[in-house]
């Protein structure tokens, strides 16, 4: 049961980076047109050069 | 960023709203239309929010993007970035979502130590993963749980039960008695029931805010639609909100009239349709008294301002929407039907239960468990995504079809509609005629008369002009043309006069309908008949309607002639004209006493009262925002076809909202029996309460298909 002290620690932090990476997302603005960005993934207007 | 570099943004920003993009197609066609005008620094499309925002230089106006964009095919009209205040509901979704995502990554840490307990772990391994899920779960629960406790907490202080009490106090009972469980190295402890429940009752509030939130970004942008700006007798254009009372402000042929005013200079004809629904302009001179929101039609005009910007409309809609308000307030929704039995008879229960086990085994500790373990499976998880679940996903269907829900309460409303009352002009009309039998003309007629006519503002020369060059008539070479405001229009023709306008002004006899007369030279006055042109969808509304066993009736305030004739028209046998918005009202309240349930669909300023006066009210996108805002429901689009489809997806609504209760209902029937006997165990709750949740998700979620 010893593998516990270092599991549980672990288990938490993939968590907590996951918690994280959810709060970075949802700063970087991810989240504020989530129907036209699913649209936008599909479009490829700019897949042969970069947007100007 | 500097406080400067931030005001320059701002200039070089222009928000527009486009309501009928709905595809991937959609954003490139639009940021393609943007980015091709050499002025545009940067376009982005929101899709969502059915809004771009454009980087552009400051030469660059709003109005000349939406003429490029309407040439690409795509409505759009100007936002006032100043009305848009969504940055504040926008941070408490973000808030909310935050919470949500700490008790999800809560739950599931805990969860997964729970499973580990349920599957026998015992003695200190069990104390110790107790220890680790209280570490876990009490700061998430102190930081996700604020919704309820705020609120639960504001519903007590003044004596009153909401659903947020129950669920505060089961969180917090769960919570504290897990913690004294795990001290005395008990058996049982709720952490996982305590973040579940938060994080299940958080997910339909997120669900709640996401709905309103759309809603109201949308009636903000409405709001922020009529961008009000004035011409000054110098020629500059000025802010009307800048206008004081007794300034002189110029209003050209076309052009809305932006302040309460008299004339002084100039006479002309003024559309008042929106304000009275009257189809017909009325001619006006000096002296006469104009209301914010006419349309001037044909000459010149220089008014002087009554009562400027924000006094004239504002005061006339606040009273309006106060009447609206205490109308409304007294609807009781299902939900709070549900809390008002739901709330009490929880605490009773667990209060009973704790009695009751005390009574018999005298064991606090047994007892205390036992009353917590009712109060967290009776929980209203379900209950708590009930309603948010299938408002969200009906009103994201009807946002598609074009409608959007403004009131929360305006689906269960809808449902129960027995009578709709159309308005007439602006509403089943579009608010500007159409030529009768354009074949009946000679093309020498038609030729003489599109010259005269393309020059005016005048809606009958409007579409007198718009009909000829439809059936493919060339203009006539008519030189000298004048217009004579309140007569007409002349001009020199092969050396004749000719004359296009009221039939006094030619000498000629009026006919019985709205016209215009053409008189060339001495020959005998030709006579222009129109009718108005429906509304798109008009018919077929009216249809799905009366199909749909619904009595129609249309009230309005023009002439009897006019309402007949559209009456007919769109199939609708129960009329009345010449109504006064008093009248329009007190018809309603008739109505409404009788038992019926009544939606009113109007657009005027006249039709405000009788829009806050029923059951439920509809007002398309052109109407003016006196009566947006008293409505439930606003068309976005052009077409009155919707609201039939809107009827039934409310009914199907409501119908799903009663099963979802009684789905909860079921659950609950079937465990309290269980947590009452004592049997209970934190694995149960926890399939109970995620068993319930999911099903009325899943249900809710049938709605979104047809």
């Amino acid at each position: 049961m010893n593998v516990l002290v270092y599991l549980i620690p672990i288990s938490l932090i993939l968590g907590g980076v996951g918690l994280g990476a959810f709060y970075w997302a949802l700063k970087g603005q991810q989240f504020d047109d989530p129907q036209g960005d699913s649209h936008r993934i599909l479009n490829d207007d700019y897949d042969d050069h970069p947007k100007p | 960023m500097d406080l400067a570099g931030a005001k320059d943004d701002q200039a070089g920003r222009i928000l527009l709203s486009l309501p009928t993009i709905h595809c991937g197609g959609c954003i490139s066609a639009v940021e393609r239309a943007l980015h091709a005008d050499p002025g545009v620094h940067s376009a982005r499309v929101n899709l969502t929010l059915k809004r771009a925002s454009v980087e552009a230089d400051g030469a660059i106006t709003a109005q000349h993007l939406v003429q490029v964009l309407s040439q690409a095919g795509y409505e759009a009209h100007e936002l006032d970035p100043g009305v848009l205040s969504s940055t504040r509901t926008e941070q408490q979704g973000k808030a909310l979502l935050m919470r949500l995502a700490v008790a999800g990554f809560a739950m599931m840490n805990v969860m997964l130590l729970s499973v580990a307990v349920w599957s026998g772990a015992a003695e200190a391994t069990r104390d110790m993963f107790h220890w680790i899920s209280a570490a876990i779960a009490l700061p998430a629960v102190a930081f996700s749980a604020q919704p309820f406790f705020v609120n639960g907490w504001s519903a007590l202080r003044v004596g009153r039960l909401n659903m947020d009490v129950p669920i505060s106090l089961a969180i917090l009972l769960a919570s504290g008695m897990s913690v004294f469980e795990t001290m005395q190295s008990g058996e049982h402890a709720y952490f996982d029931a305590a973040l579940s429940l938060t994080f299940f009752l958080l997910a339909g509030r997120y669900l709640d805010h996401r709905t309103r939130s759309v809603a109201r970004s949308a009636a903000e942008e409405l709001a922020a639609l009529e961008v009000p700006r004035a011409l000054t007798v110098d020629g500059a254009t000025v802010d009307v909100a800048n206008l004081k009372v007794g300034d002189l402000v110029r209003v050209l042929p076309g052009g809305r009239v932006p302040v309460d005013g008299v004339i002084t200079e100039g006479s002309s004809e003024i559309d008042r349709s929106l304000l009275t629904g009257e189809s017909m302009p009325v001619v006006v001179s000096p002296s006469a008294v104009l209301s914010a929101g006419e349309v001037n039609l044909t000459g010149p005009l220089v008014v002087r301002v009554t009562a400027a910007g924000k006094d004239s409309s504002l005061h006339r809609m606040a009273d309006l929407v106060a009447v609206a308000e205490t109308a409304r307030n007294r609807y009781t929704s299902l939900a709070d039907k549900a809390a008002q039995i739901y709330a009490p008879s929880v605490h009773i229960l667990a209060l009973l239960a704790f009695i009751g086990w005390f009574w018999g085994t005298g064991d606090l500790r047994l007892s205390m468990n036992i009353a917590v373990a009712v109060l967290i499976i009776t929980c209203p998880c379900a209950l708590g995504l009930a309603v948010p679940a299938v408002a969200t996903a009906a009103s994201g269907r009807l946002f598609r079809a074009g409608m959007l829900i403004k009131n929360a309460t305006a689906l269960e409303r809808l449902a129960e509609v027995d009578t709709v009352v159309f308005d007439k002009t602006g509403t089943l009309t579009r608010g500007n005629p159409e030529l009768d039998d354009i074949a009946g003309y000679s093309a020498r007629d038609m030729g003489v008369a599109l010259a005269l006519a393309q020059g005016s503002a005048h809606p009958l020369a409007i579409a007198l002009a718009g009909a000829a060059q439809a059936a493919g008539y060339s203009p006539a070479d008519v030189g000298d043309i004048t217009e004579v405001p309140g007569f007409g229009l002349e001009g020199i023709w092969q050396g004749r006069t000719v004359r296009l306008g009221r039939a006094g002004w030619l000498g000629a006899s009026v006919a019985g309908v709205t016209a215009t007369y053409l008189k060339i030279g001495a020959d005998p006055v030709i006579t222009f008949r129109f009718n108005d042109a429906l509304r798109d969808g008009a018919e077929g509304a009216v249809r799905a309607l009366v199909k749909q066993g619904k009595d129609v009736i249309l009230l309005s305030g023009d002439a009897p002639a006019a309402v007949a004739n559209i009456a007919e028209r769109v199939g609708i046998t129960v009329w009345d004209a010449d109504m006064l918005p008093a009248d329009k009202a007190a018809r309603i309240a008739v109505l409404a006493k009788a038992g019926r349930k009544v939606m009113m669909v109007g657009d005027g300023l006249n039709d405000t009262a009788a829009l806050a006066a029923a059951h439920v009210s509809i007002s398309p996108a052109s109407a003016l925002e006196a009566a947006r805002v008293v409505s439930d429901i606003v068309l976005l689009g052009a077409s009155l076809e919707p609201i039939a489809e809107a009827v039934l997806v409310a009914k199907s609504a409501t119908r799903r909202i009663k099963e979802n209760f009684a789905i909860a209902a079921l659950y609950n029937m079937v465990a309290i029996p269980v947590a009452l006997a004592g049997l209970a165990t934190p694995l149960a709750a926890a399939l109970a309460m995620s068993g319930s949740s999911i099903s009325v998700s899943l249900n809710a979620l049938r709605l979104t298909r047809r």
